[in-house]
């Protein structure tokens, strides 16, 4: 991975961290949204969820002390924290789509304008499956994509509507790319933040849903690095 | 009362060609190690194996797909096992995708005696298809199925000669609702103690569950990404 892309995804994650509140119970998906777990706010509690059946997922362990027992929903080590809690899948998707999870961080291949995601599948290559994500999206009461706002070749992937396999039907709530962060409402999408260098044009130029842009326009403030 | 047996290979002897198992574990965390060597050394054929996970490609679930035992899978994730995705693209396996809350609702469902149950997940996705949809509360729901097997192979911590489980950390994942959704459910324990040490409020499965229990050995206990932080 290239540093500038490195950099855009402690950006992107930086800003998501901006949606933490004390006490919410977060889920974190694979990829940039895990960087999200490094900028909890210093006075925040924050308790992450992982559906794989454990709450108060804490960091990764020191050297030495990885237990095979203790794994993230990425399949990597991880360590309690002082309230950890186990449960079984079962209990942790009743807890998923029950509504118990305030807030889920996830990537995505494509985000549209009612609000549709695709993340689970690519086209000519082989389904390897949705794991968690179809119910995360389904049951936790926030959804916010992270994700970078183009592809490596500079397509789009902030569409007017999904070409690929959907995850979830208008269930994406907040964007947050390195250049912008977009609100998804029920008349469209809202450019409510941009980055340093960027413009309400440029970001329009990279995307190809129409962009309203928010009469109080701000530009985006990260998390301390 | 006593459902110890003495080895997982007298576990499988009775599994037949063509049997659906529940297998559990997330990845290679809680995976039924013994279970799954002895019906590699079987050779019992034409499974249908149902599990989140296909293993790695030389290790868990793969082991099975390594020597062409299983016919079908049923899954939420498959993408760690590159042998088990050319399986498929060649024809050699049927996959089925699910959910992960869906395939964990549809065995809970299978052992708790709900036929069929409407989900949000997954409406308006590949996912739906084929199935019928209704609408609750201003929602869009899908109809699934319960799941239920003929065998169940469970990894436990701990477990006693009533089948009483404890599960230990994340390797509980599915194994808690896999015990309670197949016609011959077998634990393997790290640990099989005396009657009476498990304090009652401690047992996660009660022993109603299982049909047999046996000591497991040797587990290789393989973590698929070691993941640390440095000392500061």
């Amino acid at each position: 991975m290239q540093a500038r892309d490195v950099d855009k995804r402690e950006l992107i994650a930086r800003r998501v961290a901006q949606e933490l509140r004390d006490g919410f119970c977060v889920n974190l998906g694979i990829g940039t949204p895990t960087l999200v777990a490094n900028y909890v706010p210093a006075d925040m509690e924050v308790i992450f969820q992982s559906e794989n059946g454990m709450l108060g997922v804490g960091p990764f362990p020191l050297e030495g002390e990885e237990d095979a027992d203790l794994v993230n929903a990425g399949k990597e080590t991880v360590s309690e924290i002082p309230g950890s809690s186990y449960f079984s899948s079962s209990d942790s998707f009743a807890m998923i789509r029950g509504g118990h999870v305030n807030l889920t961080v996830l990537g995505a291949l494509q985000v549209d304008e009612k609000g549709n995601l695709a993340n689970w599948a690519i086209p000519g290559k082989m389904l390897k499956g949705m794991g968690g994500a179809m119910d995360l999206v389904a049951g936790a009461r926030r959804v916010i994509v992270a994700m970078e706002h183009a592809t490596r070749d500079g397509q789009p992937k902030i569409l007017r509507q999904c070409s690929l396999p959907l995850t979830g039907v208008s269930v994406v709530d907040l964007i947050v790319t390195e250049l912008a962060v977009i609100e998804v409402s029920p008349q469209g999408l809202i450019l409510r933040e941009i980055a340093e260098r960027a413009s309400p044009e440029s970001v329009q130029q990279l995307t190809e849903a129409r962009l309203r842009v928010a009469a109080d326009l701000k530009r985006i403030e990260l998390s301390p690095a | 009362m006593d459902k110890r047996i003495a080895s997982a290979d007298e576990a499988v002897r009775s599994i037949r060609d063509g049997a659906t198992i529940l297998m559990g574990g997330f990845g290679l965390c809680g995976i039924p190690e013994n279970l799954i060597a002895a019906l590699q050394r079987a050779g019992t054929k034409n499974l249908t194996v149902i599990s989140n996970n296909a293993g790695s490609s030389d290790f868990g679930i793969g082991l099975l797909l390594e020597t062409r035992q299983v016919r079908k899978m049923v899954a939420s994730y498959v993408g760690e096992n590159k042998v088990f995705e050319q399986l498929v693209l060649q024809g050699e396996v049927e996959l089925e995708l699910n959910p992960q809350g869906t395939l964990a609702e549809r065995i809970r469902a299978g052992g708790a005696g709900i036929p069929a149950f409407y989900t949000p997940t997954g409406y308006g996705t590949m996912i739906a298809e084929g199935k019928e949809t209704r609408e609750f509360g201003g929602r869009m729901y899908v109809l699934e199925r319960a799941l239920r097997a003929d065998v169940a192979f469970i990894k436990a911590w701990k477990g006693d000669r009533w089948g009483n489980l404890i599960y230990r950390k994340t390797a509980r994942n599915y194994n808690p609702v896999m015990a309670t959704a197949a016609d011959y459910v077998i634990a393997e324990v790290e640990r099989l103690v005396e009657l009476g040490d498990i304090p009652p409020g401690d047992v996660h499965t009660p022993g109603v569950y299982v049909d047999a229990i046996l000591q497991g050995q040797c587990y290789e206990k393989r973590i698929e990404k070691r993941t640390v932080r440095r000392r500061t």
